[in-house]
């Protein structure tokens, strides 16, 4: 069982070009899978598609044999490359950390958050500042399965490894499906146990 | 001393043109209907420290009438696009929420709406609600929302796509906390906005309206009554009475242009902690 996606192929338009084209995937709980491939390829929509931001044109993306609820939290959470659209401009990061459930403050210390950061607007912040608190939602929010879009892209490498860290140390806490997409390689081998190239 | 900051700075300006407005109102208000008396001797009178806007053809004090009368077009404009705004900003809301047959709906009813010409229809629904100042307001109320309404349409489409706002949905919630947390608040400088720049146009019909004969009785001290009375008089060498009172309408108009551009700094977040 697990994330599950069937033959799934996706376009954006009738007329527009396939951007997938019968994609099979498969994620355990607790296994860890990198998508690797080129600029341009399908990785973002492809990860759109598994989190349920998009639904495939064809085929079908199963959660434990039956398709992604709408209501409640959505069991597969996605973190995105820019962390500055994902957050409202006009929400102070208290109220964007509380979305995803009652906030911990003991928490925060693990995912880098210093808490001086609460009470700022998210133009007040650099982008792995940002990141940090994306991550900390989404881990938040309890959801099994985690969808990693190039969150590291933009960082610099000593906030990639700490952002990194956290995302590692909680999915193997909690035994979830994690899947990294990325173009690094060296990225993709030291996180993952498993890589999926996109052709 | 400190320099004080942007926002303090900005509120204080708001707060101040706020007062400046409510003095407006308090004034006309506090002054006896008698001030405004018909004096044949002092007809015509060209201003002086006695009458300092000078006095009709009837002899009555124009400072005071012309107090009365922006309290009068105050109140109505206030009225007036305070309630278009909040149709425009439901209508919008509906429609960009909607079913497709909603917006369909409303596109329809915001065409035809624009389509008319705003005295006529206001002249209408003035007359069928049996004219005076109630009519006059729901005539200017219904027909103001149009072009507010569809701006607004417009920003919650274009905020329903926002990436937050798919997020905010994948973590649970529903359509109507999106809509009071996310949504709302990212319209209010749209709806000041809106209300500023309805403001005057609520004003001008409600004097045209006026002018016309179907709106505000004629004993009533409107702006829009006292300016068409003055006409009468201007070839005569009588400038004051055209003068001072639409002297007095732009400088109203402009103080609240004003107020609204100072809300909007203190509204907006990309401004907000300068």
């Amino acid at each position: 069982m697990g994330l599950e996606a069937r033959n799934v192929s996706f376009r954006y338009g009738r007329r527009q070009d396939w951007v997938l084209e019968n994609v099979e995937l498969r994620l355990e709980r607790g296994e860890r899978l990198a998508l690797l491939a080129p600029s341009g390829r399908g990785k973002t929509t492809l990860a759109m598609v598994l989190a349920g931001y998009l639904a495939p044109t064809r085929g079908e993306v199963l959660l434990d044999g039956a398709p992604l609820s709408k209501r409640g939290v959505c069991p597969v959470q996605l973190i995105c490359q820019h962390p500055e659209h994902a957050v409202n401009p006009r929400w102070r990061l208290r109220k964007v950390l509380e979305e995803s459930g009652t906030l911990r403050e003991d928490m925060l210390g693990d995912f880098g958050i210093e808490r001086a950061w609460l009470d700022r607007f998210p133009r007040e912040l650099s982008g792995g500042e940002l990141q940090r608190f994306c991550v900390a939602r989404a881990l938040m929010s309890g959801a099994p399965f985690l969808i990693c879009d190039e969150i590291s892209t933009m960082l610099d490498v000593i906030t990639q490894a700490q952002i990194w860290s956290v995302v590692l140390a909680e999915a193997e806490r909690r035994s979830m499906g994690l899947i990294a997409v990325t173009h690094n390689r060296h990225l993709a081998d030291r996180i993952a146990n498993r890589t999926y190239e996109l052709e | 001393m400190r320099r004080l900051n942007r926002r303090v700075r900005t509120i204080l300006l708001a707060a101040l043109l706020g007062a400046l407005l409510a003095a407006f109102c308090a004034a006309a208000l506090l002054i006896p209907e008698s001030a405004a008396a018909p004096s044949l001797l002092d007809a015509r009178k060209p201003p002086s420290w006695a009458h300092p806007f000078g006095t009709d053809a009837l002899g009555r004090d124009l400072l005071v009438r012309v107090l009365k009368g922006m309290a009068v077009s105050l109140a109505v404009g206030a009225a007036a696009s305070a309630v278009s705004a909040v149709i425009a900003v439901l209508v919008g809301v509906a429609a960009a929420c909607g079913s497709r047959w909603v917006d369909g709906l409303v596109s329809w009813v915001i065409d035809l709406v624009m389509g008319v010409p705003h005295t006529v229809l206001i002249i209408l629904i003035s007359f069928a609600l049996g004219r005076g100042l109630k009519g006059l307001l729901a005539g200017i109320a219904a027909t103001h929302w149009c072009s507010l309404a569809r701006l607004i349409r417009g920003e919650v489409m274009e905020l329903r796509g926002r990436q937050y706002v798919a997020v905010s949905r994948h973590l649970g919630k529903s359509g109507g906390w999106i809509l009071v947390h996310h949504l709302l608040p990212h319209l209010v400088p749209q709806f000041i906005v809106g209300l500023v720049l309805l403001f005057p146009h609520a004003i001008l019909h409600e004097a045209s309206v006026s002018f016309l004969g179907y709106g505000l009785p004629p004993e009533q001290p409107a702006i829009g009554i006292i300016l068409s009375e003055s006409m009468r008089y201007l070839s005569a060498g009588m400038w004051w009475p055209a003068v001072f009172p639409g002297a007095t309408l732009v400088l109203v108009v402009l103080l609240v242009d004003r107020l609204g551009d100072s809300l909007k700094k203190i509204l907006d977040p990309y401004s907000a902690q300068e």
